[in-house]
């Protein structure tokens, strides 16, 4: 009995996300269920349906791994030149590509609009004698292998803020100490315990324990200072460093250019809508529309500066 | 708010009518996903997540903690009647449990279980309740040295579950380590024997492997064994209930293992499985009856399903004071309260105290649904196995499965389900021990990412292994758990000959 009040519970969930309309969109989202790339693939649909833009409902499909390649590899397999079919996608997939030497690339894709970003923030420890990103470098210079530096995963966007700052600083990228940790969790407790020197992550994961003082945010890696953040920018500091965790959607290879036009149409109504900008609030996202062909040149010029510094670093031959 | 006077508002609003309802629902939904192979607290929580938006916050959030003690309440129900571990936490259990079973005492087994992890849900509650604050500095103390000293720890001790024979638990072990080998390596980005197959670039999924070598190996097992197995026994000839020596055997086992269960499950990298191991090994080497160990003692049930339910009240700690998510399930959970516009932390409890208070009181309120829910289940359960065991087997090979495509969707897994499977299936047939091979999966990668990452911060000197009070502690007690039997051993023989 209890098996089957299961399975209803479960179909009732199911019909809730899927409606059965006419003509849904296929929807891939390369990560878990309740990761980034989840929410980057069903928030935009759920605001569309509100705002009534779009509404015949998505199928999605949840495909995680080897930084979101093993998603991208089934969405370009099946939906090839289907104008309904798009994904959710972002620069760690930029640098998962690379990582991993995916066979398929994003040059398979139709690239729609960038959405989000996410600022990362460079912290240390509350009681560091580190006070600025200037003491950071110095420490660097002086001897690498002791800063031992934590992030997310080894050729991910905190990974890279640290080999620009390296290569920034004329030091070597590939002898960086880095050492990559699953969760913000985990990379904050050994930050804040004193295991590590310097960590890097987004500022979301970062802010809640540096206003609990338990971590001292050095620098921020946007353009400019971000609001609520007693931090300068990378650039301000005096490294030429910009890097977001930037999040947004492409479509199905060999979209037609009437389902592109279509899409785009679909996002921009969408991005001027009250309900995304209440989304964007609710995520602790910062708005990055960015559409059509000033994503696609956007998106060639970070494919080509993740490629150098990932050489660089030592993680891309 | 002090917690006496909080906990009391917490009450007032858990034990309104519609908020016992919402954490009967959990509860119930949580033991019957538990009982579930492969889908576990996390899946279950994101795909309710949606639903939240109709339900205010507390009522969700008094469900899903119901979600979240039911899975470990539930999870002992399978390992111990059918030997099938629907989730890593419950796979010792499975190892005293399942014998008791087959001597028509699973009915007392699934009471210690149910008890004991009542006993333990209830101390970790009042840990969350007293003790959250000074728990959660832990997180930030444990270093990674410490971390491998205490995974150091755990694997030296597992030995006693190699069973009989040495050789056969260590090549058990070493299956399971270069299973957990498998993936991209995340230090260096490298891959390592993935055979340029990318859907095991992420490594073998851990679920995967305890249902294939469980519930498929045993499924194969029993079918193959079929026609010569004599009737089971009556599964209720040992009575519905403990004796008054079971609960003489079981109440120390219970309070050790949430002593083990709650600090380790608080750690960020600590989780649910090693305080099972370490409880069941504690347990071995202080029983009283320890030739009973290996073919169905109580203690060894009632220790590790307490622990797994302490570790999982532990986890709760670093979420709610610090807003640390430190599992899966704890990730949603983070998503969910982030859902409803609450940054869970230091703050949450002078932002939201109505809600987090009531939380925690909907926490003790669970225990005893659980309890009420689980104790008169047992003797239910347990006609399971009256089931003629073809459908009874067709039926967990068919949960099985859609368990891992329901998490997975992937062929591979599937394909490697039946590998693994009939890995367990032969590994039966010549009596290999099956545990040794999940331990080595589960702790073989932790000690190497905490060991590699001691090293990075230590720069290659091995001496940092050792160089906090922690690490060197517990070392040392890991190489006196080899020593001193081994010495033992010497000074018996050296008598004889002499």
């Amino acid at each position: 009995m209890i098996r089957t009040i299961f399975a209803a519970g479960v179909a009732v969930t199911l019909a809730g996300l899927t409606p059965a309309f006419a003509d849904p969109a296929v929807v891939m989202a390369p990560g878990g269920a309740g990761g980034g790339y989840d929410a980057m693939a069903r928030l935009p649909f759920d605001a569309m349906n509100k705002e009534g833009i779009f509404t015949d409902g998505a199928t999605f499909t949840n495909k995680g791994g080897a930084g979101g390649t093993i998603g991208l590899t089934e969405f370009v397999g099946a939906n090839q030149g289907n104008d309904n079919a798009v994904m959710a996608m972002g620069v760690i997939m930029v640098g998962g590509i690379l990582m991993n030497n995916s066979p398929v690339t994003l040059d398979d894709v139709t690239p729609l609009v960038r959405l989000t970003n996410d600022t990362g923030v460079v912290a240390v420890a509350t009681d560091s004698p580190i006070q600025n990103v200037a003491d950071l470098v110095a420490a660097m210079k002086a001897d690498l292998g002791a800063v031992a530096i934590g992030g997310g995963s080894a050729g991910g966007v905190d990974h890279i803020v640290m080999a620009l700052i390296a290569k920034e600083s004329g030091l070597d990228a590939a002898t960086l100490n880095y050492i990559p940790y699953d969760s913000g969790a985990e990379t904050v407790t050994a930050l804040g315990g004193g295991a590590l020197t310097v960590a890097v992550s987004g500022a979301s994961e970062f802010k809640p324990m540096a206003d609990a003082g338990r971590i001292r945010i050095i620098a921020v890696t946007s353009e400019g200072r971000v609001e609520g953040i007693d931090a300068p920018s990378l650039k301000e500091a005096g490294l030429n460093v910009v890097v977001g965790n930037w999040r947004g959607i492409v479509g199905a290879p060999g979209m037609s250019d009437a389902g592109k036009a279509m899409w785009l149409d679909r996002f921009a109504k969408m991005h001027e809508s009250a309900t995304w900008k209440e989304t964007l609030k609710t995520q602790g996202w910062e708005d990055a529309y960015l559409s059509g062909d000033e994503f696609v040149a956007f998106l060639n010029d970070e494919k080509t500066r993740i490629g150098e510094v990932l050489k660089d670093a030592g993680l891309v031959k | 708010m002090d917690p006496i006077s909080g906990l009391m508002n917490g009450f007032a609003i858990a034990l309104q009518p519609q908020n016992l309802m919402w954490a009967f629902f959990g509860t119930f939904m949580g033991t019957a996903i538990g009982v579930l192979p492969g889908i576990g607290p996390a899946l279950t929580i994101a795909l309710l997540l949606p639903v939240t938006v109709y339900i205010e916050p507390t009522a969700a959030f008094i469900m899903f903690a119901g979600i979240f003690y039911g899975a470990m309440y539930g999870g002992s129900t399978t390992s111990i009647l059918l030997n099938t571990p629907g989730e890593s936490g419950s796979m010792m259990t499975a190892l005293e449990g399942n014998k008791m079973a087959q001597q028509g005492r699973g009915a007392a087994a699934l009471c210690t279980a149910a008890i004991g992890s009542f006993v333990a849900g209830t101390i970790g509650t009042l840990g969350i309740t007293f003790l959250a604050p000074p728990i959660a500095e832990l997180a930030f103390i444990f270093r990674p040295q410490d971390y491998f000293a205490l995974m150091l720890l755990a694997f030296l001790s597992v030995s006693v579950v190699m069973g009989s024979s040495k050789v056969r638990g260590f090549i058990a072990l070493f299956i399971g380590l270069s299973l957990g080998v498998i993936g991209i390596d995340k230090q260096t980005g490298m891959q390592r024997l993935t055979f340029g197959v990318p859907d095991l670039m992420d490594g073998v999924e851990m679920t995967v492997v305890l249902v294939s070598l469980f519930a498929i190996g045993e499924t194969l097992y029993v079918a193959s064994r079929y026609g010569q197995t004599k009737p089971m026994l009556n599964p209720l000839s040992g009575g519905m209930w403990m004796t008054k020596e079971d609960w003489k055997r079981s109440w120390k086992p219970w309070l050790r293992g949430t002593l083990l269960g709650f600090p380790i499950g608080a750690l960020p990298a600590g989780g649910a499985e090693i305080p099972t191991f370490l409880s069941y090994t504690l347990e071995r080497k202080l029983t009283k009856h320890p030739e009973e160990f290996g073919h169905g003692a109580i203690e060894g049930v009632a220790g590790p399903e307490a622990a797994n339910n302490a570790a999982a009240a532990g986890v709760l700690v670093p979420l709610l004071t610090l807003g640390l998510p430190t599992s899966a399930t704890a990730a949603i959970l983070l998503a969910a309260f982030q859902n409803y516009g609450l940054q869970p932390g230091p703050l949450l409890f002078i932002n939201s105290g109505d809600l987090v208070w009531a939380l925690i009181a909907s926490l003790y309120v669970g225990n005893v649904m659980l309890l009420i829910l689980n104790l008169p289940l047992a003797g239910l359960w347990v006609r399971l196995l009256f089931i003629p065991r073809p459908y009874l087997y067709a039926g967990i090979l068919i949960f099985s499965l859609v368990g891992i495509w329901g998490v997975s969707n992937s062929w591979v897994d599937l394909a490697m389900m039946f590998s693994v499977g009939l890995l367990g299936y032969v590994m039966r047939v010549y009596d290999f021990p099956i545990a040794p091979v999940l331990i080595g999966l589960i702790l073989g990668p932790m000690a190497e990412l905490q060991l590699r990452r001691a090293l990075a911060m230590g720069q290659g000197d091995p001496l940092i292994l050792v160089s906090t009070p922690m690490s060197a502690v517990l070392v040392g007690i890991a190489f006196l758990i080899v020593l001193v039997p081994a010495a033992l051993h010497w000074r018996r023989t050296r008598k004889i000959s002499v």
